[in-house]
């Protein structure tokens, strides 16, 4: 009784909330590209170094507030950096690129938690998507849109480089820049999603979806459209759930992901 | 390079930390030709295919014939069972979009000879990290034939193709080769394919041992040179049975 009327609270109060519409937008809009471009992530083997990657945005975050400017800008260039090094890196098999993406991502971590005033640490760890504004609902859609829009394109080449490079390179594909295009994407999602879920748990909404995806697809496309559908369900549901009992919206988004994840399982273990 | 000459490679050298892989190689393929590189294992001849596909750096000069389409099969292709991707998707993941026509021909020409439902059903609908390796290698070379290349390089697996079907392939290739003057590089590891198939035979052993046409190229001296006294005793036996063409 209780609930239900919790629940009809919500909707007669939420009906025109045009915050909620925009929180909720904005985090749609993310976890569908975010879920998409997971699921080249989990192919190309990079789970990890996303994850640490999405770390590197707390310093970013730090330094914009220092100096005054948007976080989502702080947070990009200094992403923008982190991926100049990744893709270095990704060229050089004679380098342990594990442990120096893990201590140098832990590293600049650090670096953010000191740099960010402990009022606004919280929300930067695990973000705010109450706070989001108009302006934050339509760069999301722009941002996500251009995402879609650049992957139409490559995608095909970045799945023959991920098959065989060698495939790829010999058919004139140029891996090197294509694996430029495509971290730029994926740096462009982590800094629009800090604001959504925090950079502690942005690794997450990159990577639960498509992994839950993978278990039930049989083909590329199936992939493809499920790991968005899993990106767009666990931040639709998690936002909502939030709203609705109060609590983070970005651990409820995670945690979301998480059961999508579990359900996943069972049904390919079956 | 002249001018039915496809490829032309002179002083080829290729190191890998120090110690050279390859060095001062130098040949010429004609288009048409069917060339085939035989070697001892660690000789090479992979590391070859990589310097002329532009994989790996290399010392020398590989000059191709301007615009030449170049199809390549790798040896290994290691994709996980469950990989998401179609044998379909994975045919149409070069442009431009074949037709379902195309698929089904070039499916036929690798040797899955069965209706086009069943092919469908079984073939193009199935995840690739599903097919045995024989199927696979045969979806290998339907993706490159489906470029339409002027050359084909082809790395034949060590083993996983079945004999009967690996015969059915090299007839089909050669039959490729002599319709549309096709170009075929090829890595074997079987003596028998050399003779039944090439017109011309790189034998390569970090350096080029012999090269020419096969019969003429490949004698006993150089069979011991490449493969010690065993390989060349086996050999002598296949010469007697007097290979077809």
């Amino acid at each position: 009784m209780n609930f239900q009327l919790q629940f009809q609270n919500f909707f007669l109060s939420q009906n025109m909330d045009q915050q909620f519409l925009i929180s909720l937008t904005v985090g749609v809009a993310v976890g569908a590209a975010s879920g998409f471009l997971g699921a080249f992530m989990i192919l190309k083997r990079m789970a990890l170094v996303g994850d640490a990657l999405t770390h590197v945005a707390l310093p970013g975050i730090g330094l914009a507030l220092i100096f005054g400017v948007n976080p989502f800008i702080g947070a990009f260039a200094v992403l923008f950096l982190a991926m100049l090094l990744v893709w270095k890196l990704e060229q050089r098999t004679d380098l342990p690129v594990e442990a120096l993406v893990g201590i140098f991502f832990a590293a600049s971590l650090a670096i953010g938690i000191l740099l960010i005033p402990k009022l606004e640490l919280y929300e930067a760890l695990f973000g705010d998507i109450s706070a989001a504004n108009l302006l934050d609902g339509v760069f999301a859609l722009i941002i996500a849109g251009i995402i879609f829009a650049v992957m139409a394109k490559i995608s095909d080449k970045i799945l023959t480089g991920i098959i065989s490079e060698d495939l790829a390179v010999s058919s004139g594909i140029n891996v090197f820049r294509l694996n430029f295009v495509f971290l730029l994407l994926v740096v462009a999602i982590v800094a629009l999603g800090v604001k959504v879920i925090g950079t502690l748990l942005m690794g997450g909404l990159l990577i639960v979806p498509a992994a839950t995806a993978r278990n039930i697809s049989q083909s590329f496309r199936q992939f493809g459209l499920w790991s968005a559908v899993f990106g767009v369900l666990s931040a639709g549901i998690g936002i909502f759930s939030a709203k609705l009992f109060s609590i983070p919206p970005g651990p409820t988004v995670i945690l979301v992901g998480a059961v999508f994840f579990l359900i996943s399982l069972a049904l390919k273990r079956r | 390079m002249s001018e039915e000459n496809i490829l032309s490679v002179k002083n080829l050298t290729v190191a890998f930390g120090g110690h050279s892989v390859l060095s001062d190689v130098s040949f010429e393929v004609k288009k048409g030709d069917i060339f085939v590189i035989i070697g001892p294992n660690g000789a090479g001849k992979s590391v070859l295919f990589r310097a002329l596909l532009g994989l790996i750096p290399y010392q020398g000069e590989i000059k191709w014939r301007e615009n030449a389409r170049i199809g390549y099969v790798p040896q290994r292709f290691n994709i996980s069972y469950d990989f998401p991707l179609t044998v379909e998707e994975f045919l149409q993941l070069a442009p431009p979009k074949n037709t379902q026509e195309a698929l089904f021909k070039v499916l036929k020409f690798v040797g899955f000879e069965r209706d086009e439902h069943h092919i469908e059903r079984h073939i193009l609908n199935r995840r690739i990290g599903l097919l045995s390796s024989g199927e696979l290698q045969r979806i290998l070379i339907a993706s490159a034939i489906l470029d339409k290349p002027d050359v084909l390089l082809f790395d034949e697996p060590t083993s996983g193709v079945d004999i009967g079907s690996e015969e059915g392939i090299y007839k089909r290739l050669k039959k490729l080769n002599q319709e549309e003057n096709f170009t075929l590089l090829l890595i074997s590891h079987d003596l028998s394919v050399t003779h039944k198939w090439a017109t011309k035979v790189l034998c390569l052993n970090s350096k080029a041992v012999c090269s020419g046409e096969p019969h003429k190229a490949i004698t006993p001296d150089i069979l011991t040179e490449l493969y010690g006294k065993e390989k060349a005793f086996y050999k002598h036996n296949h010469e007697a049975s007097a290979p077809e063409n």
